[in-house]
């Protein structure tokens, strides 16, 4: 096995470096950030490790979750090891490299204090390369605002999950397109539908964290 | 302790609750609880007027099939969305509105009834949450009051204390750690809360119901059933759940418990207190694995709640009200056959329903007393956690075992996971605040609001 399919299985086992205990059988062995540091030693490109290696192994933890194969417990000791090979790649990234795919801003919209759900996308998407910037819980439409406007280009995320707090999606959407935003909304939460999201002008609709990201690639057009 | 199985059934409880306009809970006939709720709609001085109507059909819609229903009683609970809790006039508004068409329906019908009224905890609105000082604190504190006041009989409240811990533990699959907020930080700040109603309540005469651990052991069933975390996990976080919700009790609540607190039966076992449960009557706020077993030993039956829009027949709070009504005359009528008869409908629910989720296998009668028994051993509130939590890891190994419950591989493998980790959770309460501490920020949280 070449030594970015073992960084790709070892993202996809979630084995973080050789002290972690996750998974059982294979604590004391190398981990992400052992393998990583041996690629760049012998000097393999920094897109190929990231990409082939990294992402790829997200991708296929993507999958396995798709398909009830994983629980969200080991998408995130994934989502760790991916982070702590990224952590190892950063500092050896030109300038003109980078190590994201897009960057997307989440949030809990205002009045509505649930995050679990939007964390999940949060993870998801920088498990696919994604930057995220999280807004928290209780955002206001003009937290979003400046939010968009500090990231152009980055698609705003927003999360609801009471039928209440969701109309301030549409507060959010109004506002960026009042101020001559550019930037794609998406929205996601338990009584949110495409429907809503078509009535209140939002780009994107998702249903749950694997969505959001294949949607998000859609959004920024990358190839899935 | 109820001590033997047959002793926790529904309609009956130890220590029945007299309320409202001469409803009493728990002492042979189950009573339908009624939520309604808002439809989408934006709460402002501007909607305001919009919304007091809408409440104002809504209970009397809901007053009128009752009485068409024959219904002997009922207990409407009024669940205070965020705005009117962050504006407690509001809440009491609303309160006043319920109250004042349950006194007519009383007094013109017989309708026996009570009102519930249920702040939402908006400590946790900011993060960290302040839990034990501030603005939202007396948001709560005033809303009880408030509602105290202008009519209501029941208060509860589905309190937080320790979520902004468990949310993040619970998604890692982190039994430590969920162990930690419901044992360590979830208890205390029941005492501290609860402490608080019950001293509202004995001030206005009115009855401190009960608390849920929804947001912690319901955040977890709805996970399950999304398939993103194992149901074994969700289980386990049920009965490590239980003794946070009794905890009110020993600071003076009397019941019946919140709807959601599907910990109820265990809770009743406990304490004697009656319980409000929800099952498939609650398909129209979310889904569960539990529609059928949730009934087993309840005093109340509720909808959680619904919204109010239109369906063919009637509003979707009167549809909800009347399948409620139908459910527990079912119930009080197997009550009036007799004993048998009624432990044989909860033979029927209970089993219907156990084989085919560990959440429902540990809810049957005589699992939960099982659990019980072990989980008063402990000494303390982190003993008893700790105890419930061995008691249902051997529970459900022993119903794999026995094929009593079919495990998909994955939620084996994570039985497993889960009894490992439980080996290195320390049996001293202190020890385990102190490896949080020693474990550099992995598990965040502010002591102090805590009483650390």
């Amino acid at each position: 096995m070449s030594l970015v399919q073992e960084i790709k299985e070892l993202v996809i086992k979630g084995h973080i470096h050789t002290q972690s205990k996750y998974p059982s059988d294979l604590e004391g062995k190398p981990g992400v950030e052992e393998t990583v540091r041996q690629a760049i030693e012998q000097k393999m490109e920094i897109a190929t490790i990231l990409r082939q290696g990294l992402i790829a192994g997200m991708d296929v933890v993507g999958e396995k979750f798709s398909k009830g194969e994983y629980f969200v417990p080991e998408m995130l000791f994934s989502a760790k090891a991916m982070k702590a090979g990224l952590a190892i790649l950063r500092p050896h990234m030109s300038d003109k490299e980078t190590l994201t795919v897009g960057k997307v801003i989440i949030g809990t919209v205002q009045g509505d204090m649930h995050d679990i759900g939007k964390n999940l996308v949060g993870m998801m998407l920088e498990g696919a390369g994604f930057e995220v910037i999280d807004m928290g819980i209780n955002t206001s439409p003009e937290k979003f605002l400046e939010a968009a406007q500090q990231h152009p280009g980055a698609i705003v995320g927003m999360s609801a999950l009471l039928t209440i707090t969701m109309e301030k999606m549409k507060d959010v959407v109004d506002l960026l397109k009042s101020k001559g935003s550019r930037n794609k909304v998406m929205i996601g939460g338990a009584p949110v539908t495409q429907n809503f999201a078509s009535q209140i002008g939002a780009d994107g609709y998702a249903s749950d964290a694997s969505q959001a990201v294949m949607k998000a690639k859609e959004l920024l057009g990358i190839k899935q | 302790m109820v001590a033997q199985k047959d002793d926790l059934l529904f309609g009956l409880a130890p220590r029945p609750v007299h309320c409202g306009y001469d409803l009493t809970i728990g002492a042979g006939q189950v009573f339908p609880e009624i939520n309604f709720t808002l439809p989408q709609i934006d709460i402002n001085p501007g909607t305001w007027s919009q919304i007091r109507n809408q409440y104002q059909t809504m209970i009397r819609e809901i007053c009128q099939r009752a009485v068409e229903l024959y219904c002997p009683g009922l207990v409407v609970e009024f669940e205070l969305l965020p705005p009117m809790t962050l504006n407690p006039h509001w809440g009491a508004e609303i309160t006043e509105i319920l109250k004042a068409t349950l006194d007519h329906y009383y007094n013109k019908e017989g309708l026996r009834s009570a009102l519930r009224v249920t702040p939402v905890d908006v400590r946790e609105y900011i993060r960290p949450p302040k839990m034990r000082s501030g603005p939202w604190l007396e948001k709560v504190l005033d809303s009880f009051k408030l509602c105290a006041q202008a009519g209501a009989d029941l208060l509860a409240i589905e309190s937080t204390g320790g979520k902004e811990v468990h949310d993040e533990m619970l998604v890692a699959g982190d039994l430590r750690g969920i162990i930690f907020a419901l044992g360590v930080l979830g208890v205390r700040d029941m005492e501290f809360l609860w402490k608080q109603i019950v001293e509202i309540a004995g001030q206005n005469k009115k009855i401190a119901s009960g608390d849920s651990a929804c947001g912690f052991a319901n955040t977890a069933m709805v996970l399950a059933e999304k398939k993103m975390i194992p149901k074994v996990l969700a289980a386990v976080v049920r009965s490590a759940s239980i003794v946070r919700s009794v905890v009110a009790y020993w600071q003076g609540a009397v019941g019946p418990s919140k709807d959601c607190a599907y910990e109820g039966p265990f809770i009743k076992a406990i304490t004697g207190a009656p319980i409000s449960m929800e099952g498939k009557s609650s398909a129209c706020a979310h889904l569960s694995p539990l529609g059928n077993i949730a009934a087993a030993c309840c005093d109340l039956w509720s909808n959680e709640s619904v919204q109010n829009v239109r369906l063919l027949s009637a509003s979707a709070p009167v549809v909800s009200l009347e399948q409620l009504v139908y459910d527990c005359r079912l119930m009080n009528q197997a009550l009036k056959e007799g004993k048998p008869a009624a432990l044989l409908l909860q033979k029927l629910l209970s089993r219907s329903d156990a084989g085919h989720d560990p959440q429902a296998y540990i809810l049957q009668p005589e699992i939960v007393l099982t659990i019980c028994k072990k989980l008063i051993q402990g000494t303390t509130p982190y003993q008893m956690v700790l105890a419930a939590v061995d008691a249902t890891l051997d529970v459900l190994r022993s119903a794999v075992k026995e094929k009593e419950i079919l495990l998909s591989v994955l939620e084996l493998r994570w039985l497993d996971m889960l009894a490992a980790q439980r080996e290195l959770i320390p049996e001293d309460e202190t020890q385990l605040l102190e490896e949080i501490i020693a474990s550099s920020g992995e598990i965040k949280f502010d002591m102090k609001e805590y009483g650390l």
